[in-house]
């Protein structure tokens, strides 16, 4: 396959694999799939298994919880270079929202049970996608947490 | 205690008279921006020479029989025959403006305060961090950048707000997103499924922003913490403290320095602000007393 459309290359330019040895890369590579969602559709469900993480390309996710008698919210968004998920790495591995295309969205997607699988043969594998995924946490629950404090509101 | 050196950009020529004398203007125009905010347009107290200001210079408003508060200059700086101020109904002045009517007459005081440094800026990337109403205070800038815009480099505006709705100027937060050289992105807290933007904090869009850190100037006004947390990415990225400019808008009376309700740290925000560069009053930027 070439150029672009190859997905060890599609790997090696997304933001999130900076930094990667090629032998974790081809390790990675073994877990993945080029993805493509409609505008609309749903890449997860709330309460679903979470066996899949995403890298996005390009579009636009959006996370919503449904929450009656408000109706659904959006409480987050990713974007192109973004990571989306990390459920799969947190036992019961289920998902806590919904994720949402609200453009065509373009991805790789990765096998988070393929993935585990190889973090067992290789702890090096599994200590550099925790450092990439803690971060991403770290960031989310802080960003949360402003939120929580609803710092646009009147006083 | 620590010295704190303050940098002045000189005081617009608008300012005449008896800086503590409000001079009367009346309401030319009233429109409504979001459900609790709105912009007057005011005729200048001067019909020859308007009210010349610096971006990011205040007044003070005086509703009469009721109080005075500082808002800050929202129109353009090229253009002081319209005293602009946009503001948002929070309390006891601020609530029956929003129910005058065109003609009406209103005291004013000013401008008054340190201004965005433009000058300084020049040749420079430029990063504008605004949540809420802070996007009012920087608006002058932004046009002033968009009518200089040769002499700036990369222009990134970032604007946070709480809802969909609660979003300021809209239309030319559109408008200036549709033009080739400035950045726009704006972001909310949480939004129903009709929105199609990014959601989240102002700060996680400073990560996708384009700039030489070490040739930015960035300027931020916002609530505090989010101006406090803007900071820090910011300093993340390598845009250093010196290198980035703040709006403090600490509750004030007289707006000439004399009064000290307005003191932060050894500075009054009135006089020696509201714009201040960061590195000048980070001792106090995160002192709880303060
Ligand atoms: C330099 C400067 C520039 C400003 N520019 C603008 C502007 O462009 N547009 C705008 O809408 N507002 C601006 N403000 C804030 C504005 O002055 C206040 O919202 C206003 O004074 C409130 O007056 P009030 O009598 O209506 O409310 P009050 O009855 O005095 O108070 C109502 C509520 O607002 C809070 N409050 C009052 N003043 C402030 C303040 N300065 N900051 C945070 N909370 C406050 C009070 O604690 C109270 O909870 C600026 C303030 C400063 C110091």
């Amino acid at each position: 396959m070439s150029g672009i459309h190859d997905l060890e290359q599609l790997i090696r330019v997304h933001p999130f694999s900076q930094g990667m040895s090629d032998e974790h890369i081809n390790m990675l590579k073994g877990c993945a799939k080029n993805v493509c969602f409609r505008q609309g559709a749903f890449l997860f469900k709330e309460g679903e298994d979470a066996e899949t993480f995403y890298w996005i390309r390009t579009g636009k996710v959006a996370m919503e919880l449904h929450a009656p008698p408000k109706g659904t919210i959006q409480i987050d968004s990713r974007t192109a270079g973004d990571a989306l998920g990390w459920s799969w790495i947190v036992e019961p591995y289920r998902w806590f929202c919904d994720a949402r295309a609200v453009e065509e969205v373009r991805a790789l997607t990765f096998n988070g049970v393929c993935l585990r699988g190889k973090f067992d043969q290789d702890p090096r594998l599994a200590h550099e996608m925790y450092r990439r995924f803690v971060p991403l946490i770290h960031r989310s629950l802080q960003a949360t947490q402003l939120q929580l404090l609803d710092v646009y509101g009147a006083n | 205690m620590e010295q704190i050196e303050v940098v002045h950009v000189p005081k617009a020529e608008g300012m005449t008279g008896d800086p503590m004398v409000p001079r009367p203007v009346s309401i030319r125009e009233l429109q409504h921006e979001t459900h609790d905010t709105f912009t007057l347009t005011l005729e200048p107290p001067d019909r020859d020479q308007g009210l010349p200001f610096i971006p990011g210079q205040f007044t003070m408003l005086y509703l009469f029989g009721n109080g005075e508060v500082p808002i800050s200059i929202s129109g353009d700086p090229a253009a002081p025959m319209r005293l602009v101020h946009t503001i948002r109904a929070v309390g006891s002045v601020t609530r029956p403006l929003q129910d005058m009517q065109r003609g009406s007459m209103l005291g004013v005081r000013g401008p008054f305060g340190t201004g965005w440094p433009v000058e300084e800026a020049r040749g420079k990337d430029i990063v504008i961090v605004a949540g809420g109403i802070g996007l009012a205070p920087l608006r002058p800038l932004i046009y002033h950048l968009l009518g200089q815009r040769e002499d700036y480099g990369r222009v990134s505006i970032l604007y946070g707000a709480r809802s969909p709705a609660d979003i300021l100027y809209r239309r030319e937060l559109e408008s200036w997103g549709g033009r080739f050289d400035v950045d726009v992105s704006v972001i909310i807290d949480h939004a129903a499924t009709d929105w199609y933007g990014d959601v989240g904090v102002v700060t996680a869009l400073l990560g996708k922003v384009r700039c030489d850190a070490g040739n930015t100037i960035a300027m931020t006004c916002g609530p505090e913490i989010m101006m406090r947390f803007a900071a820090r990415e910011l300093n993340d990225l390598g845009v250093p403290d010196e290198q980035i400019y703040v709006s403090m808008e600490r509750n004030m009376q007289c707006a000439v320095g004399m009064c000290g309700h307005c003191q932060y740290g050894p500075t009054f925000v009135c006089k020696d602000g509201p714009v201040f560069r960061l590195d000048r009053i980070k001792p106090f930027f995160s002192i709880r007393e303060i």
